[in-house]
């Protein structure tokens, strides 16, 4: 290598491929700027990166499981290395999973590590979108990443659920077998879409073939196809950041993707990999030898789904028993409505709430840096009423284990949750808001006051007082979070006292109201001063203020009769 | 709300928080479990010439308190043991559910007050006085030969319904359970079976034979004995822990590792710096 | 003016440098921060400007800085990174080593075990290979490499209003090149086609699967076919099965194997004590205090199979539907909509249990032609 002032230079066989592939794709600005690209850093950053290198991981893992396993219902008589099991009349699909497990070295590790993926595949979406949802980060520009990581959702429950149901064994036909009469109450259409995948009446010959074909090729088309859509529209609209010193809504502030994100991201990748190989070797996961082959004549107790499916599970075991004869046909309102018609809701909400926040808010500006969850109280209660309801859902279906281990009554924990489904998420939504609104006052009194330092001096009268500091600036700036926007209509009446035009039919006054309900959330947290303790005696202040100050709005209201102004405050 | 609002800065309202919060899960879970009376057990002893009188004996000091003088049961309290048989003897004394300490849902295993000889006895009066299955020999609880392939069969359609694939066990109604297979004897499998106790069904032996019954001992057996060759078991119940383990175990470490590697050092973090530290 | 324009202001105390109307290049940014004793942290060029094209016309050079501030921790760090990725690569090979040496499969003794030994060397190995190598590459970046902290600026996301413009005018251009707009005949008769040709192969998809016809409604059971016990497929007297309290699954006699038929005609017998067993019941479809159900729950097909002999329930352990055994199944709890169909049973002249007719209503979950 030539000197260059000390400095490395590209070694001459690379910098000449490099300008060979250069002649022919014109890349070097383009991937300059890639590798150049900035990555803020926050460790909730890194929760949809879980879900990233799982799918890589399943994938590869996939790959593997498909180069030994038989997706076909032909029964056998089961002679192999299980012998607790020779002579169990089986299918070629649960045979062939007990090779894999028993007779195929590393097998056993490369299922366990493939299912131990999809759990943590879909926890990781979770726990994504949750940050997403209560950040605020799928407002304008990125309703559409939002839609599109839904739909990933969906389709990662949907390739879970085929994918466990292929050995066909007695757990996981279970499910299946629930799934076919969950079709079947579909009104009309019901039994002509089970014996359309089934091919036949349940269980029949088809099903573990046709599971295997969508689980290993249509999906995760689709799903791959879907990740580089929502990885290039991250990239292309960049990253949101977190609310910090030099953070506004025109920069990205953070460490370059060459070299640091790529090693951050690619031990990351090293460390799910990690974590995934440790949980397969140390905890057991569907140990289908256990469990035994399918049968439509046996079941087990404790029957579960994987966590993924048991809100769908928890709420077929708490919806009542109501069916309609009508005419000669049966609207079988029990299964449909738990089973299709709950998580359509969910899933259509879901996808709906950026566009239901902007009507609601009137907020359409571009937001790039993320709210803290506290200064958008309204916003996190109704997010935390939604885990409510998902979380009833989800506990009822594990009732009967909860009602063995813990010695609750088993009708009682249906009971329980058929009121708390209701009741539960109305507390949430109220205790969430408190909760937000006091951490804003422990926010603005940090503002005003600064940060106990725990050094306790003596005052020339005798009394002791604990030193405070002022906030740093790269404190402040976390802190002082830019109040929502203001409501887009400001103007309810005209000077003549007609009602607005947009004020006016139920819609309008429906949107006003959520207006107002959206507004109770504007930020206590006053404009910051950057030097700490600008009262004499804050307390007395704090103290004095009481429920009306945080209600309606607080110092921070722009002035009338601007609309649709977003982006004050840009710290 | 004012009033909790103007207070909430005096020392106290911490812990009377904290202790409301206490009191309030407490009551609620009180409150839906169930609470059990009680009755105190009674030691039983005695020794006579035959088994039969040992067994009389033990029974009127033990036993004939709920059960009756003459085993005729009382209404409402305890069942007739009239051609209940000495398998039923010996499988509720020997797994210790009787003598019953105290009246819940359903009577728990726990550790046996007599011997086993002594139960023999009692088990000898009980049948002297109206029949009833016998207690199987050793030879007919012996898992020896049996047909695994057969007993899973026969396992996963009777009896894992309530018990559960591996025998961990599962939940009945009003508070019953289904108990997990994991201390029983062959005997005992064997004699629960044939006597269905408290809300089990019997399963006699013109039903599911004797040899249906070997294998099934054979089956549930060794499946327990079976180590778990994917790591540590989770209590064998299936997807509910797995996604326990996935949550507290996966998640949880790769956020601590997510932390880790975002995290900024202290001067990145507050903007101090040596200078204005 | 669009929204957009509006969403480029910064508020105007902050702004340190003249307004930017999008499409202008700015001065040249690139903000670097190194927070290192007596350093102030910040620069004189804050950026503030709102969006620029995002790109300096000439690139920025040397934005990081070469080494860490600390050579010498740095240093310490880089050998404990280099011994973590050292573990990682005996632990790869220790996995290889695993592989060929830990034999599985039949025959070699207690497969189980073999089995656990495999996973648990194989397991451990590619645990501490993947960790060791995540754990070295953080302590390079987080102490080895100096920290750094970049500022890029944003585009804006829509595009200019002369773009826009362009955009419109180039769709139309085309539209009036294509003679799309001018001729309805052509339009209409190609959308009339396109729908069609896109819909009508879906037709193939019909062989997927019969018709469900009347299949549903019926079982394989018929009049004299015999109870046989599931697994042993021994039939079953009256007699033999004569304690009250006894269950058992029955299946019909010839399909003992065939798990479709299964799916539909599996039940349960249960032997009650005499008096025990009330209308709804049919007591005629009863023998000698044995009353045959489905065992295919109402609900969504479970087999409910769990039998309290003290109380008569029978509980599906899928979601929980109660069904009273003494009164004709009917549902007690859950979300069970009716009650487990009552087999007729009677006795076949050797004294084997046997059916009397099929079900007299289908079993299994609600179906919409069901009524």
């Amino acid at each position: 290598m030539t000197s260059n002032n000390g400095r490395l230079t590209i070694p001459k066989p690379l910098a000449k491929q490099g300008g060979e592939l250069d002649d022919r794709l014109h890349a070097a600005k383009s991937v300059r700027t890639l590798l150049r690209k900035v990555f803020p850093d926050h460790w909730t950053f890194l929760l949809g990166e879980i879900a990233l290198y799982s799918f890589i991981i399943l994938i590869l893992t996939g790959i593997f499981l498909t180069l030994f396993f038989s997706p076909s219902m032909t029964q056998v008589v089961y002679h192999g290395s299980y012998t607790k099991l020779n002579g169990v009349r089986m299918s070629e699909a649960y045979a062939s999973t007990l090779n894999i497990s028993f007779d195929v070295r590393g097998g056993l590790l490369m299922r366990q590590i493939h299912h131990w993926a999809a759990d943590l595949f879909l926890a990781a979406i979770l726990c994504h979108l949750l940050r997403i949802f209560f950040t605020g980060a799928y407002r304008k520009p990125r309703e559409t990443n939002w839609i599109i990581g839904i739909v990933m959702f969906t389709l990662g429950i949907l390739e879970g659920f085929l994918g466990y149901s292929m050995p066909d064994d007695l757990l996981s036909g279970t499910g299946v077998r629930i799934a076919e009469g969950t079709l079947l109450g579909i009104p009309v259409v019901g039994t002509y879409l089970s014996f359309f995948l089934f091919g036949g009446q349940f269980p029949g010959t088809e099903f573990v073939a046709r599971f295997y074909i969508i689980h290993v090729l249509l999906v995760p088309g689709l799903l791959l196809a879907l990740v580089s859509a929502h990885l290039f529209l991250m990239v292309h609209q960049k990253h949101t950041q977190m609310p910090g010193k030099g953070h506004t809504d025109a920069n990205v502030v953070g460490q370059p993707m060459y070299p640091y994100f790529m090693v951050k991201t690619g031990a990351f990748f090293f460390f799910v990999f990690g974590v995934l190989a440790l949980l397969s070797t140390f905890a057991q996961i569907n140990p289908i030898w256990q469990v035994g082959p399918y049968t439509p004549v046996a079941i087990s107790a404790g029957s579960q789904p994987d966590f993924y499916m048991g809100f769908l599970e928890g709420s077929l075991r708490m919806f009542p028993s109501w069916t309609w004869d009508i005419g000669g046909h049966t609207i079988a309102w029990n299964v449909f409505v738990p089973a299709l018609v709950v998580p359509g809701l969910i899933f259509t909400a879901l996808g709906l709430w950026p566009f239901l926040e902007r009507w609601a808010t009137g907020d359409n500006a571009y937001h790039h840096v993320n709210d803290r969850p506290r200064n958008a109280p309204t916003r996190t209660g109704i997010g935390m009423a939604g885990v409510t309801i998902y979380g009833v859902l989800w506990l009822e279906g594990a009732n009967d284990l909860i009602a063995m281990h813990l010695q609750i009554p088993l009708y009682l924990t249906t009971e329980i949750a058929r009121w708390a489904v209701f009741i539960g998420p109305v507390i949430a939504f109220w205790a969430t808001r408190r909760i937000c609104l006091g951490l804003q006052r422990r926010d603005a009194s940090m503002l005003t006051h600064g940060v106990e330092t725990g050094i306790i001096v003596q005052q020339p009268n005798g009394g002791f007082v604990e030193l405070e500091r002022p906030l740093t600036d790269v404190e402040v700036a976390e802190i002082a979070a830019r109040p929502p926007a203001p409501l887009a209509i400001t103007r309810t009446v005209d000077e003549n006292g007609v009602p607005e035009p947009a004020m006016r039919g139920v819609r309008g006054k429906v949107q006003a109201k959520a207006h107002e309900i959206f507004a109770e959330s504007i930020s206590l947290v006053p404009p910051a001063d950057g030097h700490g303790n600008g009262h004499g005696n804050g307390h007395a202040a704090a103290e004095g203020e009481g429920e009306p100050a945080a209600v309606g709005g607080g110092p921070v209201q722009p002035a009338e009769g601007e609309e649709g102004r977003t982006g004050q405050g840009d710290e | 709300m004012r009033w909790i609002t103007a207070r909430r800065r005096r020392p106290l309202f911490g812990y009377a928080a904290v202790l409301l919060a206490l009191v309030a899960v407490g009551m609620l879970y009180a409150a839906v479990t169930g609470l059990g009376g009680g009755s105190s057990a009674l030691a039983g002893s005695g020794s006579s010439s035959s088994q039969i009188t040992e067994g009389r004996n033990l029974f009127a000091v033990s036993c004939a308190a709920c059960h009756g003088e003459y085993a005729q049961g009382r209404s409402g309290v305890a069942p007739s043991l009239i051609g209940a048989g000495a398998a039923a003897v010996d499988f509720q004394v020997g797994t210790g559910r009787m003598p019953l300490k105290e009246t819940n849902a359903e009577a728990p295993r726990k550790p046996p007050v007599f011997t086993q000889s002594q139960i023999y006895a009692i088990a000898a009066y009980v049948a002297s006085l109206g029949g009833g299955p016998a207690v199987p020999s050793d030879q007919q609880v012996s898992s020896a030969g049996a047909d695994t392939a057969l007993g899973q069969s026969l396992f996963n359609a009777n009896c894992a319904q309530c018990h559960n694939y591996s025998g961990a066990g599962g939940a009945l109604t009003d508070g019953k359970y289904a108990p997990p297979l994991t201390q029983a004897t062959n005997r005992q499998i064997y004699e629960a079976m044939l006597t269905g106790p408290e809300a089990m069904p019997v399963f006699n032996d013109s039903t599911l034979t004797p040899s249906d019954k070997r294998d099934i001992i054979a089956y549930v057996t060794q499946t327990r004995a079976e180590a778990n060759p994917g790591g540590f078991s989770l209590g064998r119940v299936g997807p509910t822990t797995e996604g326990l383990v996935a949550w507290l175990g996966g998640i949880t470490a790769l956020v601590l590792a997510a932390m880790w590697i975002t995290a900024k050092r202290r001067e990145e973090r507050t903007g101090e710096t040596a200078g204005n530290r | 003016m669009s929204d957009n324009d509006r969403d480029l202001e910064g508020t105007p105390e902050e702004r340190s440098a003249p307004h930017r109307v999008i499409g202008t290049p700015p001065p040249a940014r690139g903000l670097l921060t190194e927070p290192g004793p007596g350093e102030s942290s910040g620069g004189g060029q804050r950026g503030t400007e709102p969006y620029g094209p995002g790109e300096a016309e000439a690139p920025e050079l040397h934005e990081m800085p070469s080494d860490p501030p600390d050579p010498k921790a740095a240093r310490n760090w880089e050998r404990v990174a280099a011994a973590l990725f050292l573990i990682s690569l005996l632990a790869s090979v220790g996995f290889v080593a695993a592989y060929v040496s830990l034999e599985i499969g039949n025959n070699n003794g207690d497969v189980v075990v073999a089995t656990l030994r495999s996973n648990l060397a194989l397991g451990s190995a590619m645990s501490l290979a993947m960790l060791a190598i995540g754990v070295g590459m953080v302590i390079w970046v987080r102490y080895i490499m100096p920290p750094v902290e970049l500022t890029e600026e944003r585009h804006p996301m829509a595009s200019s209003p002369e773009d826009r413009a362009a955009f419109a005018e180039t769709i139309i251009e085309g539209a009036e090149t294509s003679q799309i707009t001018k001729r309805p005949l052509l339009r209409r008769t190609l959308i009339a086609a396109t729908v069609p040709v896109a819909l009508a192969p879906l037709v193939i998809l019909r062989d997927m699967g019969p018709l469900p016809g009347t299949s549903l409604r019926n079982t394989v059971w018929k009049k004299g076919m015999r109870l046989l016990v599931y697994g042993s497929n021994q039939p079953i007297t009256p007699a033999d099965f004569n304690s009250p309290g006894g269950m058992i699954t029955v299946v019909p006699d010839g399909y003992q194997d065939n798990d479709q038929e299964l799916a539909k005609a599996t039940a349960i017998i249960i032997r009650m004590e005499p008096g025990q067993l009330q209308a709804p019941t049919n007591l005629n479809w009863t023998v000698d205090n044995i009353v045959a159900y489905s065992k295919i729950c109402t609900h969504v097909g479970c087999p409910a199979a769990l039998y309290e002999q003290t109380t008569h329930r029978i509980l599906c352990p899928c979601h929980q539907s109660t069904f009273d055994a003494t009164r004709g199944a009917t549902v007690m709890f859950g979300p069970a909509p009716r009650p487990l169909p009552q087999l007729p049973i009677t006795t076949d002249a050797q004294g084997y249990l046997v059916a009397q007719s099929d079900f007299h209503e289908p079993v299994g979950p609600s179906f919409w032609e069901r009524g």
